[in-house]
């Protein structure tokens, strides 16, 4: 057995080493939030932050530029993707970890890797080739005659149906983010213990009543951790929904519309941004991005914190 | 332990051979539009003279900021800069290929080219004005074609692109209405439409949805064999999209040496001028001399005989009062 004190060699290296990576990280963050400052530093001096973050124009032939549209965009395909795959990945945690045989165990997580495995462009030609022919031809036209006549609900299912729209582009958003939600919530549930199970079980608690009353809350810390981890995830995703989402900079109500979000307009329009002022507007609305995506997980992590230690007690 | 030592020495050896040969080497980068035709290019004139050419797609802008910094040694545009930008940037400008956009749509029972447009209606419909293709402008000026009645969805690019410069610039020409309200540009706000990433992106939406109306490349156009459209040009002949329209187009076209060739190629006067083409740029820092000299070295070989190469890729070559206009222009900066 090796004595490690503070005078050891290598033990000094190795603290070195490990801190040293640890503040790399900090050092990029730090770096890469001064550059996004310093370069949407012309567009912030002209457009002020309520203003940018206000207007609805996103204009370079007449260089007025505003974030609300992309920000809206990328608010309700995240909402909506999480809404879609939350019911669905917890569904797949529970069949995997309490209900399926045995041998079906590895292959669904396995599944379920692969999916987390597949580049984003690929989701993005697929959703372009295969799932929004299907949306517009089949389901959405379905959608529309079910839901269109509906007062309130209705607005939401107006207009042709292309299938280019915050529709797809949420399902296709939704089917990427399950996995991660899924992977995290099965090994949060595998750590519920078998012995409070088991006593649930005694007392003649169904499956159902021990899944509810067992062992979700005994492991809702880690599934919501894993929805965090989605979030993420559904903000910053780029590829797979610039195909399929229409680049609208417009606010519209219906999900049969297309829209824009802030990665889209950025993968989009970079590469031929000419003037500096639109090049700075679009480091703006990254900006904005990096802002939105901290406070975000800020705010998960402080009431996991919070739970956390409401737990321990 | 001897095999090792020998095959990191015949590596190294490979390594420096290698680079003794790519001693002579151009660096470019710029607008994706001609990159199919300049790399081919650049691969045949490797053949013949050993220099090699690298040219990077990063988009006009790209290669406008990149040769402005002087970190390659011509830069590559869609869109002409203008002569007061040039000056202040000390930078040369010429077209090196011509090219142009289609107006391609979705219609059931027209077959391709039977459609016919001018700019008023092309205009209007894109302003979200005519909303329907049974419309009276759009019957008038096709007598006897049956037009379907549904409601028009209009498809643009929706990552800045040359392509929708020369697009908005020709509306922008001549529809004062798209001028005062949406303008020209590379990426601008277009009033109604979805959409579409590239010009793949773009024919994948027309494809797909009925009634609609979008613009791709001409190259994109001809090789996927969508259904375009044809155009009343400023002469008042409709035209359909071709190599002919395109050269005509770019003969009768007024570049002029003393602007540095500035000028968008739409609405040509010719008789069978296509109405919507552009020509692409090379720019070169006017003070790097010796690497410029190698530019035009490169171009000259190209006008000389990359013709064929660039019909077969489908760009239009620049008619020969057109090169014989720019071979002058290096003359004139002591180039050539």
């Amino acid at each position: 057995m090796i004595r490690t004190t503070k005078k050891n060699p290598v033990d000094m290296i190795f603290s070195v080493v490990t801190g040293a990576a640890s503040f790399t990280v900090i050092i990029f963050i730090v770096a890469i939030l001064y550059e996004l400052v310093h370069q949407s530093g012309p567009a912030i001096e002209r457009f002020g932050i309520w203003k940018f973050l206000s207007s609805t124009d996103w204009n370079p032939v007449t260089e007025s530029f505003g974030a609300l549209t992309n920000i809206y965009g990328t608010v309700l395909t995240t909402f909506l993707s999480l809404l879609m795959a939350i019911p669905v990945a917890i569904g797949i945690a529970v069949f995997v970890t309490e209900i399926s045989p045995n041998v079906m165990k590895g292959p669904i997580g396995i599944a379920i890797e692969l999916l987390a495995a597949i580049p984003s462009i690929i989701y993005g030609m697929w959703g372009l080739f295969t799932l929004s022919p299907i949306m517009s031809t089949y389901i959405e036209p379905f959608l529309k005659n079910i839901f269109a006549g509906v007062p309130v609900v209705g607005i939401l299912f107006q207009g042709t149906p292309m299938g280019i729209d915050i529709l797809t582009a949420s399902i296709i958003l939704s089917i990427m983010i399950i996995p991660f939600t899924a992977s995290i919530s099965r090994d949060s549930f595998n750590l519920t213990p078998a012995v409070v199970k088991e006593s649930a079980y005694a007392l003649g608690a169904t499956k159902w009543e021990v899944v509810r009353d067992v062992v979700i809350p005994y492991s809702k810390l880690g599934v919501f951790g894993g929805i965090v981890l989605s979030l993420g995830r559904a903000l910053g995703e780029t590829m797979a929904v610039a195909f399929v989402l229409g680049n609208n900079h417009r606010i519209t109500t219906s999900l049969f519309d297309a829209a824009a979000t802030i990665t889209v307009t950025l993968a989009n329009e970079f590469a031929e941004a000419d003037t500096d002022i639109y090049l700075s507007s679009l480091f703006y609305l990254a900006l904005v991005l990096f802002v939105m995506s901290f406070i975000t997980l800020a705010a998960a992590k402080f009431f996991l914190l919070k739970a956390e230690r409401k737990y321990s007690r | 332990m001897k095999t090792i030592f020998k095959l990191i020495l015949a590596i190294i050896l490979l390594i420096s051979f290698t680079q003794a040969e790519a001693a002579e080497k151009l660096n470019g980068a710029g607008a994706t539009f001609p990159y199919p035709v300049y790399s081919a290019w650049a691969f045949d004139y490797n053949k013949v003279t050993g220099v090699q050419l690298n040219y990077q797609s990063i988009g006009s802008g790209g290669g406008q900021r990149q040769i402005s910094d002087r970190t390659v040694d011509f830069g590559a545009s869609d869109d002409p800069l203008k002569p007061e930008k040039l000056q202040t940037d000390k930078l040369l400008q010429f077209p090196a290929v011509i090219g142009g956009v289609v107006p391609v749509g979705n219609l059931e029972g027209v077959t391709p080219g039977q459609l016919k447009l001018d700019s008023d209606t092309l205009c209007k419909i894109f302003l979200g004005e005519i909303k329907s293709w049974n419309d009276d402008m759009v019957r008038k000026i096709n007598p006897g074609l049956k037009l379907p009645q549904g409601e028009i969805t209009v498809v643009y690019r929706s990552d800045g692109s040359g392509t929708t410069a020369i697009f908005t610039n020709y509306l922008a020409e001549t529809c004062p209405a798209w001028k005062e309200k949406v303008g020209a540009g590379k990426a601008v706000k277009f009033p109604v439409g979805i959409g579409g990433k590239g010009n793949e992106g773009v024919a994948n939406y027309v494809k797909r949805t009925a009634n609609s109306i979008g613009y791709v490349e001409f190259a994109y156009a001809k090789q996927n064999k969508l259904d375009y459209t044809q155009l009343k040009n400023k002469a008042g002949n409709y035209v359909a999209p071709g190599f002919e329209s395109f050269e005509n187009a770019a003969e009768t076209g007024d570049f002029d040496a003393k602007k540095d060739f500035y000028l968008w190629l739409t609405n040509a006067p010719g008789k069978n001028s296509w109405p919507i083409a552009g020509a692409t740029f090379i720019l070169l820092a006017k003070e790097k001399t010796d690497s410029n000299k190698n530019v035009v070295k490169f171009f000259d070989w190209a006008f000389k005989n990359g013709d064929n190469k660039a019909k077969e890729l489908i760009y239009v070559p620049l008619p020969q009062s057109l090169e014989d206009k720019v071979r002058a222009y290096w003359k004139a900066n002591g180039l050539q």
